[in-house]
Order: structure tokens, then sequence, then C-alpha cells
């Protein structure tokens, strides 16, 4: 496709990567109510309420763990991401260049845009279980890592470069097709819920409690899984989206936002998302393990199919796209760091493009837990960074961003806190058998601690001869 | 306009919940269900287009 038709639909398109959001452009809850319920009700809850299911974890253990999980994510956004999005209005990208330098930003840009790539395309491959239905596409299975046809590959290539596109025209758009998308799309989730409770034979609320136990949620794990338990769960949901909170990548969404409050209404989307989607997506698949007691298949379009029809199937499909979406235009934004004359609207078509190869490969869905809970912990130090800068520089004494207030292109305090963060973390995992759920909250102080220790001594507070 | 058009989608919702919701009382079949699904769904993604946008492009 020609150049020309890329510019045609980015046209009047501003993004502001470099200045701060002006007071004409600023938003109000609304927008993001739609944005995060759209965003918190993705292809990828069609995933992860099963796999809860596969790793036997107990009905109680669940509820419970995600009405605390849930709640400690929205605190995360409401009092650490949104008052330092709405104070500095700048984008995640540009604010860490300034704290840490370009060459390190660099790195981290690198490594963010690879993991947004991929989150994407596992929603992309979610989506792509449910289009395969009427073309009678194989789908994958729990234990598959590879591409099993050469029609799988096809169908997800296609689909990536449709959610491209509509990527590719930036905030505004994204916005608009999650707000269309959105009340509908809640209320298929609702709708496979008590759905998939009738077909399993619930009539009365003791019932539903007997099958929530003793079906559902048994506290039996399919055969090679390990089990979770109630602190999995409470983990689980406070740091499925740790790169977006205390890792701060919500700073480029919420800098839009009117008042830092808006950084709490994440809460519709998270409570809809990742409490109902994720326990009505584990009741699709408990009904689709009774009819299929041996099957190994794994593909959310096709359990939803059976049991909701095309509604369903379709319901996958805009799942997966309206958080694939915001995921590409984010990783977008990720690239722009590193090459910032390149326009907007060309690093997401490369985006796109990676994202879309990603999504050919299965293993990004079945291992999905352990993917989101990497990604987060690998970008959650420079979050800790930013917070560290913005609330600790005055009370402790060094300079606020150390790169751009020394007129340097390298901050060591920045880069070490990263590495040695996540060498502390890898420690962690490696000599004490701490599981990567458990690693973002220790993990965070100790980033906080390892850059206020090392900016104090780097970028020291010098006091003015005026005082 | 915008009024018959919220109300329009407004039914394409309700024909995207109500009909499970008597499948679970065991008012209706399951196939019936999923073609009213169905139908709730086209209902809604003609209609809601037109209204639920308009607000922040005025």
């Amino acid at each position: 496709m020609s150049n020309r038709f890329f510019k045609k639909i980015v046209a009047d398109t501003n993004e502001y990567e470099r200045t701060p959001i002006p007071e004409n452009e600023l938003k109000g809850n609304k927008s993001f109510l739609g944005m995060y319920a759209g965003e918190h009700t993705a292809g990828t809850e069609f995933v992860i309420g099963p796999l809860f299911v596969a790793h036997g974890v107990g009905a109680l253990d669940l509820v419970l763990g995600l009405l605390i999980g849930n709640f400690l994510a929205v605190l995360s956004w409401g009092f650490i991401t949104a008052p330092i999005a709405t104070a500095k209005r700048l984008t995640l990208y540009y604010q860490l260049e300034r704290i840490a330098g370009k060459n390190v930003v660099r790195w981290y840009n690198l490594v963010n845009a690879l993991m947004f790539c991929f989150l994407a395309g596992s929603m992309i491959a979610v989506s792509a279980t449910a289009v395969g239905i009427p073309f009678d596409l194989e789908m994958p299975t729990l234990n598959d890592w590879l591409p099993r046809t050469p029609g799988w590959i096809i169908t997800v290539l296609l689909m990536g470069a449709v959610i491209t596109l509509v990527a590719i025209q930036g905030y505004s758009q994204v916005s608009k097709f999650a707000n269309i998308m959105s009340p509908w799309m809640i209320l298929v989730f609702f709708a496979a819920a008590i759905v998939g409770l009738a077909q399993l034979g619930v009539n009365s609320f003791e019932s539903m409690v007997t099958i929530a136990q003793e079906v559902i949620w048994n506290g039996v794990p399919l055969p090679g899984m390990s089990r979770f338990s109630i602190w999995h769960i409470i983990f689980f949901a406070w740091f499925c989206n740790m790169a977006m909170h205390i890792g701060m990548s919500d700073l480029t969404i919420l800098r839009y936002a009117k008042s830092w409050k808006s950084g709490f209404s994440v809460f519709a989307g998270v409570y809809l998302g990742h409490f109902v989607a994720w326990i009505a997506s584990g009741i699709l698949y408990a009904v689709f393990l009774q009819a299929n007691a041996d099957s190994q298949e794994f593909a959310p379009g096709q359990i939803a199919y059976q049991t909701l029809g095309i509604a369903g199937a379709v319901c996958v499909i805009i799942a997966g796209w309206t958080t694939a979406n915001p995921t590409i235009y984010r990783a977008g934004l990720a690239l722009q760091g590193i090459f910032p004359k390149v326009p907007t609207w060309k690093i997401t078509a490369i985006v796109g493009g990676i994202t879309s190869l990603a999504a050919c490969f299965p293993a990004l869905v079945m291992k999905l837990l352990d993917f989101v809970a990497l990604y987060g912990l690998l970008l959650m130090p420079m979050g800790a960074v930013i917070f560290a800068d913005f609330y600790f520089s005055k009370k402790m004494g060094f300079k606020a961003e150390g790169a751009l207030s020394s007129g340097s292109n390298f901050s060591l305090p920045a880069l070490l806190s990263w590495v040695l963060t996540l060498g502390f973390c890898l420690g962690l995992n490696f000599f004490y058998g701490v599981e990567i759920f458990f690693l973002g909250l220790p993990g965070w102080f100790v980033a906080v601690a390892i850059f206020v220790m090392l900016s104090k001594i780097n970028y020291p507070q010098t006091k003015s001869l005026a005082a | 306009m915008k009024i018959l058009l919220k109300l329009i989608s407004l039914v394409g919702l309700a024909m995207s919940i109500f009909p499970p919701i008597l499948f679970f009382l065991g008012k209706m079949e399951l196939s019936s269900m999923k073609l009213w699904m169905g139908i709730g769904m086209v209902v809604w993604m003609i209609s809601a287009p037109f209204w639920i946008n308009k607000p922040s492009e005025q």
C-alpha cells in the first residue's frame, strides 16, 4: 500500500509525543471508563479464566483473591500512576528520557515494545480461534507452541493487518472503538456465565455454590499444571497489569485526564474484566471440559461459539481486538522514543507487522499467565524510578530528572535500578524458588531504594547561592 | 432521531441478555437463545456507532 493511503487515514493526528497535553485536549472520566472497560474486558480474559480452572484454584480462593487483588490494582492506578500523569502530562517514554537519558531509554523502549507486541499477538491469536470457525480451522491445543497449519498463519496475519490499520489512527479512534463495543461485550460475558451455569445444572443458589466448589473450581489442577492458592490469585489480579500501573505505562493514557481522580475510573474495567469476565470464562471452560473430558483443545473462540453461538464467537474477536489496539498503540509510542523523527503511524505499522508474526505462535496463549507476569516484571523497575524521582527527589536531596538536569544522555542510577532489580528478582526465583507472580512487590521497593541511593551520589542537590 | 437510535441499541442489548436468562429459567431452547443473541448483536452494532461517540465529537 502506498504512503499516500496511510497519510490520508492519519491526517490531523497529533499524539503529543514530546510535549505536554494542551488544556483543550484533556478528556473527562467517560472517555477513560470506556477505554478501560474495553481494554480489560479483553481476549485475554477468555484465556486467563480457563487457566485458573486448569490450575485447580478453589472457588472461595478465586472470589476472595479477585476482590482483593483487583482492589489493590485500582489503588495502584489511582494513587501511584494518575497523580504523576496529570502533574507532568508527558508520555512514559519522554518522562523516562528526562530521568534516565536517551541511551538507557532506548533499551527500555525496545524491551517494552517487544513485550507489547507479544501481548497484542496473543490477543490476535485468541481472536483467530473464533475467526477460524467457519473455515473449520484446526485449533491449537494446551501443549502447542508452534502453528499447526498454514491456515492458522494466514488467519492471524490477515487479522493483524486489519487491527494495525485501526491502531495507526491513534488514541481517539481506539477510544471510540472501545466505547462502541464494550457495553455489548460485557453483557455477553454475563450471558456466558448465566448459560454456562445452566448447562452445568445450576437451578438455585445452593446448587450454584456446590457446582462452583465441586465442578468448576474444585481445587484439583489438570494433569501437568501447578496448583494455585488465594495468594496466586491476589498477586496475579494485582500485578497482571503491573506494567501499566506501578510500571507507569499508563502515564501515556492518563496524561489526557482532566483530574488525577480519573485513575480510579479503571475500577469499572478491572472488576468487569478481571472479575466477571474471568469467572464467566472459567465457567465456559468447565462446561467445555464436562462435554469433552479428554480434549486438549484450547480455543476460546470455539468454546464461546459452542455455548453462545455466533454472538460468542464475535465477542471473542472483538474482545481480542479492543485490547490489541491500545497495546499496539503503546508499542508504537515505545519505538517512537528510539526513532523520534519517524512518524507515529509508520512505527505503528511496523509494530503491527511484528505483532502479527508473534500471533502465529500459540505458545503465547498457552503460557499467558507466566508471560503476563514476566512482561510486567521486566518493565516495573522503570516505573519505580519515575515514582522515586517524582516523590523523593526534593525530600531526599537529589536533582529531579537527573539526565535532563545534568545534560546527559545516560543515567547510571536509572540503569542500575533496572538491571540490579531484575537480578534481585531472578535471584529470588532461582535460589529461593519464589514464583514469578510474587516477585513484583519486593522488586518495586528494591528499585526505589537503589535509585534513591545512587541518585543522591550521582545527582546531589546543590544549595543555591541566593539561599 | 438520536433517542430512537438509543432505543434501538437498548433493544439490541436486551436481546443479548434476556434470552440467556430465559434459557437459565428453562423457558427457551439453546438454539433459539443463540439466534436471538445473534440478532441482538447485529442490532447493537448497526445502531450504537451513530450515537455512542457523538458527545465527544461535538
